[in-house]
């Protein structure tokens, strides 16, 4: 990604100086204009998060399998943001403590697809309806994959 | 750059939960010292990604014509331009946020409602780097069953998108230029 970007800024340095220049400020613009409202939503997400510890959501969903289980693990995934590089490593901790995979198939799907928290930056793009329709979809949809998941595993 | 007040206060906040943090630290206060770990996770991947991400988005918007992208994953683009979408997020990296500029530029150069949805599917489940991370956790099976039933599932939400959003007619913000809340 940092080497991707590299190679864009110098090949448009070559044949634009004035154009590159114009299309990264630009992209800084955008940059610091999402960033307050990203701030905001990176804190309530941190502090979402430091109450209800890693060993309470494993807790919560290691009760179990079937609909409860599933459910808990949309209502979750659906609201908590966590960083790709600790979400993995987290549904591999759950599933050593015996929570089914298709829970946490649900989980993940709905951890990728759905947040609820970032939906003050995300109707900044799309406004409060589309970005409601999205996400209430994508839960949907994440129940799906959980079922079908289920299904063949 | 002149800031608005509202921004301001985001950024006041910010300063007064790390000032939060920062005590929580002095003073052994555990779940301030849980929440401010966290915080420097997430902006840790911010950071790692969203600039970046930003200035490509600049650097195309200004070299890419519409023309091209109306072409290739417009609305008459077919099944090739969802290939095409499909292709360009499961290469990238990062939080789905950091999406959402990306579908704001293919919108705003003539890309098709469907395929703005199918962009944000595909980037949200299943980016290359993040299966290879999953892969390692969960195992090939699981990874790659996922990804065979995540895909018509995210196709299908961006159909019902589409259908949904075809009588509204559909618009996509560039929060940066455009006030309409």
């Amino acid at each position: 990604m940092v080497m991707t970007t590299i190679g864009v800024v110098f090949a448009s340095l070559l044949f634009d100086r004035k154009r590159t220049w114009a299309g990264i400020r630009k992209g800084v613009r955008m940059f610091l204009g999402i960033l307050p409202d990203l701030l905001i939503v990176l804190v309530a997400a941190a502090v979402l998060l430091a109450l209800t510890p890693e060993s309470v959501i494993i807790r919560l969903l290691g009760r179990g399998s079937g609909a409860a289980g599933i459910a808990t693990a949309a209502i979750i995934g659906s609201v908590a943001l966590v960083p790709g590089f600790i979400a993995f490593p987290l549904a591999a901790v759950l599933h050593r403590s015996g929570v089914s995979l298709d829970v946490i198939a649900v989980f993940i799907t709905t951890l990728m697809m759905v947040g609820i928290i970032t939906l003050p930056v995300e109707r900044k793009y799309f406004g409060w309806k589309i970005a409601l329709y999205r996400n209430g979809l994508s839960l949907a949809g994440a129940l799906v994959v959980g079922l079908l998941m289920g299904l063949f595993l | 750059m002149k800031m608005a007040p509202r921004n301001i206060v985001k950024y006041v906040v910010a300063m007064m939960f790390v000032a939060g943090v920062f005590l929580s630290w002095r003073f052994g206060f555990a779940p301030g010292i849980a929440a401010g770990r966290s915080f420097r996770d997430f902006m840790l991947e911010m950071a790692a990604f969203l600039p970046l991400m930003f200035i490509l988005v600049g650097l195309i918007d200004v070299w890419l014509p519409r023309s091209v992208i109306e072409r290739h994953v417009g609305s008459g683009a077919g099944i090739w331009g969802s290939v095409w979408v499909i292709l360009l997020a499961m290469l990238q990296a990062g939080p789905l946020y950091g999406a959402f500029p990306v579908a704001q530029l293919l919108w705003k150069k003539g890309c098709s409602t469907r395929n703005v949805f199918i962009y944000l599917g595909a980037f949200a489940t299943i980016k290359v780097p993040m299966l290879t991370f999953e892969i390692g956790f969960l195992g090939l099976r699981f990874s790659l069953l996922r990804t065979l039933i995540t895909l018509p599932v995210f196709i299908a939400i961006a159909v019902v998108m589409e259908a949904v959003l075809k009588a509204k007619g559909f618009v996509v913000l560039d929060p940066t230029t455009e006030r309409r809340e």
